[in-house]
């Protein structure tokens, strides 16, 4: 049913248009409370990006086999699997990275996202689009959390990707590393967005009525 | 959508065919991984022993009994035991003890390990392995030049009878410090300052009593 829809633009959808972070406002949770820099944002997205690619590969191949009548618990059942690949591929790579993480690399279970991906996307299209599509998504995902974290971290320790920005007389403006910045920041965001959004709407309907006013 | 009987079977079926491919990938990872996991275990230990121990070369821990020490195993240390470790040199003489003390501080539990020197009795150096307090106030406790002081020679000998310490270890206010055993907290970081205090005097209470008496079986090693 999905034929109009071009590999390319599977792809794009989650990365800019269906961004999960800035459009649909899903996963909140990790977007608020990991993202206090720059790496612990693109870990935790990249983390969630192999957990939806690989399980929205599985489910798309899968989707034959799974009866609907039992498709959430299989559902759940694939993206636990590869959140526990993910924990122990995290532990095996770092554990600073993984002490940072914490509990949040296993709420990635619960991270909507997944599900809301399996469930729409997923369960319905044969893998190949089924996979770009949840690739762009989590990049989409992993570009909105770093656009949060990199704020966060240069206001709110001076640094960037752990590089001081601003010299030793650098007063740190903490509150933007604390659980309320993530508040400021992903606000910010969603204003500067809607901002932009109003103002293409804005021109579209000048045009529509200087087209209208013409005729 | 048609809605059609499906039956039992098919359910379970779908259901038992899930679960094994996902049994199989989680085991596949784990054992795969286990190996690396272990290794990058032991190296934070390393790392944070040889933090507060300086001169450390090899790290062996044990586990304090109410009635002696034993070396550690791979797992986690039995209920009611108390797992430290000693730090040797490179030429295999016990450099110091290190041990884990912890409290609550203002968000979270402070974690701290801190490093025992068994001839003098005192604690000669402080790290802290995890916590969640407040960036720039609570973790003051990391840089603050004049906190750390506190940490070069903390006295916590044992009275002569080897029950307790002589002296309990004690927060106090910013610039009151007198006496070797009490900590001197941060100015606008008591409840973290307390909380390391806290800590160590938990752990040292418990830990000191039945590791000084055995300290023998610890430096005749090797």
């Amino acid at each position: 049913m999905n034929s109009t829809i071009s590999n390319f633009d599977e792809f794009m959808d989650g990365l800019w248009k269906q961004n999960p972070i800035f459009v649909m406002v899903l996963g909140m949770c990790p977007t608020l409370a990991v993202t206090v820099s720059a790496v612990n944002s693109i870990s935790m997205g990249l983390a969630t990006t192999f957990v939806l690619v690989a399980s929205c590969m599985l489910i798309s191949m899968l989707r034959h086999a799974i009866p609907k009548e039992v498709r959430i618990a299989s559902y759940i059942v694939i993206i636990a699997t590869f959140v526990t690949v993910v924990d122990y591929a995290i532990q095996a790579i770092s554990l600073d990275l993984y002490e940072a993480l914490g509990a949040y690399i296993k709420l990635i279970v619960a991270n909507c996202i997944l599900l809301g991906r399996a469930e729409a996307h997923a369960a319905r299209n044969p893998p190949v689009p089924a996979t770009l599509n949840a690739i762009g998504m989590g990049l989409g995902f992993t570009l909105g959390l770093l656009a949060i974290g990199g704020v966060r971290e240069i206001f709110g320790a001076g640094k960037l990707f752990g590089i001081a920005l601003f010299g030793p007389h650098f007063q740190p403006w903490v509150v933007m590393v604390l659980p309320p910045g993530g508040f400021f920041v992903l606000a910010g965001w969603l204003i500067l967005f809607a901002g932009i959004k109003a103002n293409k709407q804005r021109k579209i309907d000048a045009e529509q009525a200087l087209k209208g006013a013409q005729a | 959508m048609t809605t059609q009987f499906v039956s039992s079977t098919t359910l379970i079926r779908a259901l038992g065919l899930v679960a094994g491919i996902c049994g199989i990938i989680i085991v596949g990872v784990y054992e795969g991984t286990l190996d690396a996991v272990n290794a990058n275990k032991k190296i934070a230990l390393e790392r944070q022993v040889f933090k507060v121990l300086p001169g450390a070369k090899r790290v062996q821990a044990y586990d304090a009994l109410p009635n002696g020490i034993t070396p550690a195993g791979d797992r986690d240390a039995p209920p009611g035991a108390i797992r430290f470790y000693a730090a040797y040199d490179a030429a295999g003489k016990l450099t110091g003890i290190a041990a884990e003390g912890s409290s609550a501080g203002y968000a979270d539990q402070v974690r701290v390990l801190y490093a025992y020197d068994p001839e003098k009795q005192v604690i000669t150096g402080l790290g802290v392995v995890s916590m969640r307090e407040t960036p720039g106030i609570g973790d003051k406790i990391l840089v603050d030049q004049d906190f750390l002081r506190n940490f070069v020679a903390l006295d916590v000998a044992l009275t002569s009878d080897m029950k307790t310490l002589a002296n309990a270890v004690k927060t106090v206010k910013h610039g009151t410090k007198a006496n070797a055993w009490e900590v001197d907290a941060i100015t606008g970081a008591t409840v973290t300052s307390k909380a390391v205090g806290r800590g160590i005097n938990q752990s040292a209470q418990t830990l000191l009593p039945r590791l000084v008496p055995h300290i023998s079986q610890l430096t005749s090693r090797d």
